[in-house]
Formats: structure tokens, C-alpha cells, sequence
């Protein structure tokens, strides 16, 4: 293992980057952005992957990272405008539940609970210095990711916030498990995009059959 | 090789589903395949309860007691379904829309395929990816009806369900993480029992949270289960009885088998998070039930019921409270599909899913109202059916062991949420009808389902087949019990 200072700061700051990303998925206030923050993130998480692939010698990291990058920011984009009409993204701005500036301060409390949470695994001391970093961001864009899908109302938001939070898991998990049995990899592979073509599809069908993608707006269904 | 075989023939049978031949292929393809499933179950169940393990591919596929159980069950139920579909199916979609019964039955198979592979397959990584497709395969069925409101249903069915899975998939990183530091190389669940004394309990414990909070999303314990009845009652009637009858019991296959990787470690004890997060899911389900609208959605709030009542009986801990959960598992699984296809028939007959709309129904249509009164009556928990038999089993194990205040809690939620559901099922079976209720046949397929689900339901409360039981014993013993 290659512990080099070098790589550790580098790694830090994807992981800042990685973070600013999710924060920035929260607040942004049209669909096409979102998708190029998500963009951006699946980025910053295939290069950590690399970082900490260099670091720790291992093959699947790398393995990781192409995979991320094959899927996340070039099947998913392409994916999602073939399946969802135009019209989804030329509504600019995305209703929301909550204004910009109380989702943010929300977004700081979720963040210090990422560390709340991860900090008992971090104590355990079987942990690398490339856990403390990747695991309490990880969780904390898991958490950012979640909350992303509460306060938005329209459908392709609410896909790149559950997209957000697998971001998340895997960005701790490069760090937590380097050595990933290869099938863990490939399956990977295949549950992002099909996530990705199952809800574009649906949110196709909800489109042509109501008119509308806003879909925190449904609410027929309730307990009376 | 049967246990490959059962992997093999729904893949196979999806495939021939999407032939452009015509509108009357898919249904009976489906139907000879889930046979020939059911029929290699029993004989992987039979082995299972025989020696306890059952190992094919060696590394890649086994079972135990506990996984031939949940893959009898499903194999059961599919089985059903697709009898059910055949009829059901063609009468609700419109004529010449050849594509989307293709479309119903080739994920049908998929989806089946995937709850099949859950108890199959050896590495926790792929298992967990099966449990992820059981979703995304199901996601089109929830909304085929293709109103505002089943799509509704199937999109927050996909959203929660899929991010409970993603926080999950954290769980079982963390847990692959903590078996790497005991040295364990294979990611399996016997390997992982293996290891867990020699994990940092720093690692397995937040796992462990994970796990049941993500798949606890899943199965639909409360406060994660909101998606789940509007799922449960939105979906086609046979769809209802896969998602409800086993596809919750897969998932909550997952999280038992856990327990005993938790119940090894030292200093770790699951049982009151069990325990609590299945009383929170009877109590809830239980007031849910009270000013409940919709028959399919009471169905629904009574799945959430039972799968609290089967962490409550795990949690509960020792052999026979554990033998009392792999009969509730049974028990739920032949009464609640047999429900769902009573609602199906009735839907057909009255046309609306209200309670109140519907009065008289032995009247207007006896088969359905006879359909729905006994699967009332099973899946609430009267004698002579299993249900009653698992409950009281278990209380009785409660009380064995001391557990006082639990029990009590749970007898009393239980006996709520009876006499709830009776009163519902009465109202609309008896009572007189408003309204002239058109006559409609039923079709021949839905007799023929309600008449063989009916057989296992009644029988298995009063006398439990020699095997059965013996691989109920073998299924308790993998929950630790």
C-alpha cells in the first residue's frame, strides 16, 4: 500500500469537490443543471476511485472508475433523453417543496449527521486514512441525495437525487471495500442504467397519460 | 441441477412470452413453466427438509432450509398467479393490445424469476442485486392498468423501494468490509456466520441498521411502508398476490437471515429492534385498518401486519417462537394470495374497489363472496386455519419464555385488528345491496385458481404434512432458533 500524502490530499479535495456537487443538486433550480452536477459528481467519484486504485495497487478500483464513467456520464445522459420527452427539460425551473435558503440549512444538518453516523465506524481503527475521508462524505451525500427526492416535485429531479445517493454508497464504498468481487462490479454495471430506464420510461407514461411530470404532486392516493 | 433448472425455465419461458404468435400463447406458456417450477421446488423442498441443505453449482447456488421454504412459497404463488393472470388479464385488457399482454407476461416471468433467485443464490452481493430487480421488474406490472393512480402507485413503489435498496447496498459494503478484517474470502451467508464472532462489532452493527431500515423499506415495516398500499391495492389482482403474498417474505427473508450473523457476535443483541420495529408495524397496521376504504388496500395494510408480526416472532427468539415464524411465513403467503384473488373476482363483479359500495355480494355474486369471507377469515387469524395456528404458537413461545409485555401487546393488536377486518368483510358480503349489481361471469381461469389455492389454505391449518414440517423445523433452525 502506497500511503503517500500526495495522493491523500488529492483525494481530499475530489471529496470536497464530491460533496460541493451533492450540495449543489439540492439547490439548483433547472432540471438540465441538475443532470450536469450529476454529471460532474459521477466524475469526481470515478476519480477518486483512481486516487485510491494508485494508492492501494488494486486493479478493480480502476475497473471501478471505467465503469463509472462508461455508465454514469455517458449512458445515463443518453438514456434519459431518449426516454424522456423534451418537454421535461424545457420546464426550467423545478417546483420545489421548500425554498433555497432553509434546503441548504437542512443540508448543513444533514451533513453533520453523516459524520454523527459514521464517526463509530471510524473509531474502530481497522480503518485506512482514505476511510476517514470517503466514508462520512459518502454517507453525507447519501443523506443530501435523499433529501434531494423529498423536496422536489418533478420526476427527473427525484431520479438524479436516487442516483445522487447510489453516488454516495459506492464513493464510500471504493474506500471501504478496495478489493469488490468483481460480480459486485459488473452488477453495478447493470443496476444503474436499468434504474435509470425503468423510471425514465415511467416517467414517459406519466407524462403522456397526465399531462404533467410533477410528480409529488400526486396525491390520490392517501389514507382518508 | 434442479436448482439451476428453476433459474433456467422462467428465463426460458419470458422469452417464448414476447413470440409474436398470436394473443392466446403467452398465458398457457406462462402456466406450463411455473408448473414445471413448482415441481422442481418441492422436490429441492423435500431434499432441504430431508438433510437440511441442498447444494448445486457448488459455489454459486445453495439452499437451506430456510431458502427452500421461501423458494416453495414463491413457486406456489406464481404458480397461482399465472393460473389467475390467464383469465384476469385477458378480461381487463382491451382486445387487440396483443403487445402489452406479451409485455405482462414476459415480466411476469422476470419478476418471478428474480423472487426465485433471492433464496438461491449463495453470494450476498448477487443476492442483493436480485432483491433490487424484484423492483425494477415489477415497477411496469404495479402501473399496468395504466391509470393516474396505478402509475402513481408504481412511481413511489420504484422510488422508496429502489432507495431503500441503495441505503441497503451501504449495509452490505459495510458488512463485506468487516468480513475482509475477520479474513473471510467467499461473501457468502454461511461464511458470514462463520466470521461474525471475529468482525468488529463497530462495523457489523451499522450494517446490520442499514440492512433493516433499507430492506425494512421493502417489506413494508412502518414507519418506511407508505408506498406499499398503494402499490398493493393499485397493481393487477394476480400481481397483488405476488407483491403482497411473497415478494415482501423474500425481502424479509433477507433481513432473518441476519439474525443469526447478529445473534453470534458478542455483545450485539437484534431482538429488540425487531421486536420493536414489528409491534410499531401491528399497531399501525392495526389503526389503519379500522377506517380502511378500499378492500384491496386493507389486504395490504394486513401484509404490513403479518410481516410485524414475523420480525415480533423472530426477535422473540428459541426454537418454537422460531418455528411459529416460518409457519406465519406459510401461513401468510397461501392466505394472502387467496385474498387478493377473491378481490380480483369481486373487482371483476362490482366494478369498484370501495367497501361501501359494495353490499350483498352473496346475493349478487356467491363464488366471490364465499372467496372473500373465507380469505377473511384466514388471513385474520380464525381458527382452523394456519394463521391462528402461527400466532398462537408463537404467543405461546412468548410466553415460555418470560416475555410478558410483548405478548400481550401483540394478543391484543391482533384480536383489533380481527374483528376490523370481519367487520369489513362482513359488511360487504352480507348486509343488503344498494344498488342492482350487474351480473358478470368469472372467468373460468379465476374459478379454477380460487378452487386450488383453497385446498393448501384449509388443509395446512389443520394437519401439516410430515416434510412440511420437518422443513418448517429446518427453516427455524437457520433463523438460529
Amino acid at each position: 500500500m502506497n500511503n503517500s500524502p500526495v495522493l491523500f490530499a488529492l483525494d481530499a479535495l475530489t471529496g470536497a469537490l464530491f460533496l460541493l456537487t451533492a450540495i449543489g443538486v439540492v439547490a439548483t433550480r433547472q432540471v438540465l443543471a441538475s443532470l450536469q452536477l450529476f454529471i460532474l459528481q459521477s466524475l469526481l467519484l470515478a476519480l477518486s476511485a483512481v486516487l485510491l486504485g494508485i494508492a492501494q495497487g488494486s486493479i478493480h478500483l480502476f475497473a471501478v472508475a471505467a465503469i463509472t464513467l462508461a455508465t454514469k456520464t455517458l449512458l445515463i445522459p443518453w438514456l434519459l433523453r431518449h426516454t424522456v420527452s423534451a418537454e421535461v427539460y424545457r420546464t426550467r425551473e423545478i417546483e420545489r417543496v421548500l425554498n433555497i435558503p432553509s434546503s441548504l440549512l437542512i443540508a448543513a444538518v444533514l451533513i453533520v449527521l453523516a459524520y454523527v453516523v459514521a464517526n463509530p465506524l471510524l473509531l474502530g481503527s481497522v480503518a485506512v486514512p482514505f476511510v476517514q475521508v470517503n466514508l462520512p462524505l459518502g454517507i453525507a451525500a447519501m443523506f443530501l441525495g435523499a433529501f434531494t427526492i423529498a423536496v422536489r416535485r418533478e420526476a427527473v429531479p427525484q431520479l438524479l437525487g436516487l442516483l445522487a445517493v447510489e453516488n454516495g454508497v459506492f464513493f464510500a464504498g471504493v474506500a471501504i471495500v478496495p478489493n469488490l468481487p468483481v460480480i459486485a462490479e459488473l452488477a453495478a454495471a447493470v443496476d444503474v442504467p436499468v434504474i435509470t430506464l425503468v423510471i425514465g420510461m415511467l416517467t414517459r407514461r406519466i407524462h403522456a397519460r397526465l399531462g404533467t411530470t410533477a410528480v409529488g404532486q400526486l396525491a390520490s392516493l392517501r389514507e382518508q | 441441477m434442479e436448482l439451476a433448472g428453476i433459474l433456467i425455465v422462467p428465463l426460458l419461458a419470458s422469452g417464448f412470452a414476447l413470440l409474436p404468435v398470436g394473443r392466446r400463447f403467452a398465458a398457457p406458456v406462462t402456466l406450463v413453466a411455473s408448473a414445471i417450477v413448482l415441481g422442481l421446488a418441492v422436490a429441492v423442498a423435500a431434499e432441504a427438509a430431508r438433510t437440511g441443505q441442498v447444494a448445486a453449482s457448488g459455489e454459486w447456488l445453495t439452499c437451506d432450509g430456510l431458502g427452500a421454504l421461501v423458494l416453495l412459497l414463491v413457486a406456489f404463488v406464481g404458480f397461482t398467479a399465472a393460473l389467475f393472470s390467464w383469465g384476469y388479464i385477458a378480461e381487463s385488457v382491451k382486445h387487440g393490445r396483443r403487445k402489452s399482454i406479451q409485455l405482462y407476461y414476459a415480466l411476469y416471468n422476470l419478476f418471478v424469476l428474480s423472487m426465485l433467485s433471492v433464496p438461491l443464490l449463495a453470494n450476498v452481493a448477487l443476492m442483493w442485486i436480485a432483491v433490487e430487480l424484484t423492483t425494477l421488474l415489477s415497477a411496469f406490472l404495479v402501473g399496468f392498468e395504466d391509470t393516474p393512480e396505478a402509475l402513481e402507485a408504481a412511481w413511489k413503489y420504484v422510488v422508496l423501494t429502489t432507495l431503500g435498496a441503495v441505503l441497503a447496498l451501504l449495509g452490505f459494503l459495510i458488512l463485506y468490509w468487516g468480513s475482509r478484517v475477520a479474513g473471510l474470502e467467499p461473501f457468502t451467508w454461511v461464511g458470514l456466520v462463520e466470521a461474525a464472532p471475529r468482525m468488529p462489532p463497530a462495523l457489523l452493527w451499522p450494517a446490520f441498521l442499514f440492512i433493516l431500515v433499507g430492506f425494512g423499506t421493502k417489506v413494508g415495516l412502518v414507519p418506511m411502508h407508505t408506498w406499499l398500499p398503494d402499490a398493493h391495492s393499485q397493481a393487477p389482482a394476480s400481481i397483488c398476490a405476488l407483491l403482497s403474498g411473497v415478494e415482501t417474505t423474500t425481502v424479509l427473508y433477507v433481513i432473518l437471515r441476519l439474525f443469526p450473523v447478529v445473534g453470534v457476535a458478542p455483545g450485539l443483541d437484534a431482538r429488540p429492534w425487531f421486536i420493536g420495529f414489528g409491534l410499531l408495524s401491528v399497531a399501525i397496521a392495526t389503526l389503519l385498518f379500522i377506517h380502511v376504504r378500499d378492500f384491496k388496500r386493507m389486504f395490504a395494510f394486513s401484509t404490513v401486519e403479518h410481516m410485524g408480526i414475523i420480525l415480533v416472532a423472530a426477535g422473540l427468539g428459541g426454537a418454537d417462537a422460531h418455528l411459529g415464524a416460518a409457519y406465519q411465513m406459510t401461513g401468510h403467503a397461501i392466505a394472502k394470495s387467496f385474498c387478493f384473488f377473491a378481490a380480483g373476482v369481486t373487482v371483476l363483479g362490482v366494478g369498484t374497489q370501495e367497501i361501501a359500495a359494495v353490499r350483498g355480494l352473496v346475493r349478487t355474486s356467491p363464488l366471490a363472496a364465499i372467496a372473500l369471507l373465507v380469505g377473511g377469515f384466514a388471513i385474520a387469524g380464525a381458527p382452523p386455519f394456519a394463521v391462528f395456528v402461527s400466532e398462537f404458537v408463537i404467543l405461546k413461545a412468548g410466553l415460555a419464555s418470560g416475555q410478558y409485555l410483548v405478548v400481550t401487546l401483540l394478543a391484543v393488536l391482533v384480536v383489533i385488528a380481527f374483528c376490523a377486518v370481519m367487520f369489513h368483510v362482513n359488511r360487504m358480503v352480507f348486509g343488503v345491496p344498494e344498488h342492482e349489481i350487474r351480473a358478470v361471469t368469472v372467468p373460468r381461469s379465476c374459478k379454477v385458481t380460487l378452487a386450488l389455492a383453497a385446498i393448501p389454505l384449509v388443509i395446512i391449518g389443520i394437519y401439516v404434512p410430515a416434510p412440511l414440517y420437518d422443513l418448517l423445523k429446518a427453516a427455524a433452525t437457520a433463523m438460529g432458533g
